[in-house]
């Protein structure tokens, strides 16, 4: 009689991952690893499309140019998120909600509707373009150049920058800087001597984020830059459906998602950043 | 400071509410925020929301080409929107797609969470890691391995691959919010329901459903939200007899140059800003 006793056994917790993990197999780690695959046995075993990258001349430049933007893009993300998440651990409550939700906006604005605006903002006789050409700067072309790419990729990724930031600066106590100033200190070196040390985290979590995002990005360079100075992503597109290269795509694709995968785990090292996006992303204006 | 605030977890917040209004007084003479700060703090708010911004009134600016600011007011471009069968039917694809993906991802990310929730240790980290990997995988990585995949597998154009895709990046915002939902959940609500006499299924829907509620709502919004406006993936998955309504909007800009897209943008924009605002209001009744 023991198969009916009625003493129910609670079944073991993992069998509620198994669905999103199958989910998960099916989109994301099968097809990588597919690709992988691919390219290293075609036609067979071979790490040709491999050297391929490092020789064909091509991979490299467009490899060096996206570096390049993507160490603009976090400059300059860092260069205003910084003030800015400073700015938001100094102002009240009611206007810290309000500047959250500003950070959230290019968050949540459509990707699409984004880049469509930055396109008409930036166009030659848009907005932008007129007021430089009025003040005398001459004629910019910002559509089209790697300046458009740089200027839309960075308000983007700002939210990478300022999260992090925020949730680091935040946990700092002024004290120790009015302290400082308390013992004789100029607001500049307590700044450098107390401050900046204790959100160094933050910084190097949002820089390593923002560079690594900007990595990766398709759109905002297809349409806003110019298809002579093409990023890796656009790259990796055309040798997918104009080239056909399917190993070749492979390899590039593995290339740039292993640089992404080890520069995300170094900053989730250093900030805990993956979870505290995806918790601050979809909590709204909660505040803190 | 009474003893019972101190006593509670979360001491430092409650001392900090208790002394606020004081202390901030006090900090504002010390310690005041310099003029250049708000300059610098507003300027890049505008920064955030400019695209944004610039959005709608072009919407309204008739059928010139992609003007700002707009010549004249008309509505010419969403009757065009809602009259034309390429739009109003990606639209039509888009809204399906989402919804069904949503389903998905809320469901299976739900179970997850609560899985996740039961274990612990390095596995469990693990696995949580493992399920949130594609908020930092780069879109264009996935998309070319996908659509390889996908194209053997005969789901390109279709719409299950449109729904598993978008369904797998929708998952990790279910996990998250559904995670900070079970952040306050009273295990022994578990234990006295079963010890009344509860199904285990029985207490998830009586007990534990509700109580997670929110979350589940937040993370069902943004993965709906995150469908909708997926443009990489749905890019490579399109078929002349489906797309979605950002790959028509990549097609009015960089083939037709079809001034409808700036109708299609606001609608979307504003469609998402009012999807964002269904968990903030239905959070806040239920504040104590």
């Amino acid at each position: 009689m023991t198969t009916t006793t009625p003493t129910r056994r609670p079944r073991p917790a993992w069998l509620l991952l198994v669905p999103a993990l199958a989910l998960l197999a099916g989109v994301l780690l099968v097809p990588l690893f597919q690709s992988f695959v691919r390219s290293i046995t075609t036609p067979t075993w071979t790490l040709e499309h491999y050297a391929r990258l490092f020789t064909d001349g091509v991979t490299l430049t467009v490899l060096g140019r996206t570096a390049t933007t993507a160490l603009l893009v976090t400059l300059i993300a860092f260069l205003l998120g910084y003030p800015y998440a400073y700015f938001m651990t100094r102002v009240s409550d009611r206007t810290r909600a309000v500047l959250l939700v500003v950070v959230l906006i290019p968050f949540w604005t459509s990707v699409m509707a984004r880049n469509f605006a930055w396109l008409t903002i930036l166009q030659r006789g848009g907005p932008v373009h007129t007021f430089l050409t009025w003040i005398g700067l001459g004629d910019i072309q910002l559509v089209g150049s790697q300046i458009g790419v740089t200027i839309a990729m960075s308000q983007v990724l700002l939210p990478f920058m300022v999260l992090p930031l925020f949730s680091a600066l935040s946990g700092i106590d002024r004290k120790l800087l009015l302290a400082a100033r308390g013992l004789g200190s100029s607001p500049l070196v307590a700044f450098w001597k107390i401050y900046w040390p204790l959100s160094r985290g933050g910084v190097v979590a949002g820089l390593i984020l923002v560079f690594t995002l900007s990595l990766g990005f398709y759109v905002t360079p297809a349409l806003l830059g110019s298809p002579q100075q093409s990023l890796i992503a656009q790259l990796l597109a055309q040798r997918t459906t104009q080239l056909l290269d399917f190993a070749g795509a492979g390899a590039l694709g593995m290339l740039v998602l292993v640089v992404t995968l080890v520069l995300v785990a170094w900053a989730n090292r250093v900030g805990g950043t993956i979870s505290a996006i995806g918790v601050v992303a979809t909590s709204g204006s909660k505040g803190r | 400071m009474s003893t019972d605030t101190a006593l509670e977890p979360g001491t430092e917040t409650a001392y900090v509410t208790a002394g606020r209004k004081g202390r901030r007084r006090r900090d504002r003479s010390v310690d005041p925020i310099p003029w250049w700060q708000w300059v610098v703090g507003i300027a890049v708010a505008i920064y955030f929301i400019l695209p944004t911004l610039f959005v709608i009134p072009m919407s309204f600016g008739g059928n010139g080409s992609f003007q700002f600011p707009p010549k004249e007011f008309s509505l010419d471009l969403y009757v065009n929107f809602f009259s034309n069968p390429k739009w109003i039917g990606s639209l039509g694809n888009s809204l399906v797609v989402a919804v069904l993906a949503s389903l998905l991802a809320t469901v299976v990310g739900t179970a997850a969470a609560l899985g996740l929730h039961q274990l612990t240790g390095r596995l469990s980290q693990f696995l949580r890691t493992i399920l949130m990997v594609s908020m930092v995988t780069p879109a264009i990585v996935v998309a070319v391995a996908v659509y390889v995949s996908f194209l053997q597998w005969h789901l390109v154009g279709s719409i299950g691959g449109y729904v598993l895709a978008h369904a797998a990046i929708g998952v990790p915002f279910v996990l998250v919010s559904v995670t900070s939902a079970l952040g306050g959940f009273d295990a022994k609500l578990l234990r006295a329901s079963a010890s009344l006499g509860a199904t285990p299924w029985r207490t998830f829907l009586r007990v534990t459903l509700p109580l997670i509620s929110r979350g589940v709502l937040t993370g069902a919004v943004f993965a709906f939200v995150t469908s909708l406006d997926e443009v990489v993936i749905a890019l490579f998955l399109r078929s002349p007899f489906f797309q979605t309504l950002p790959v028509q909007m990549y097609t009015a800009v960089t083939v037709e140059v079809d001034p409808t897209i700036a109708a299609a943008s606001s609608l979307v924009v504003v469609t998402v800003t009012l999807l964002l605002l269904i968990p903030l209001l239905v959070r806040r009744p239920k504040r104590r």
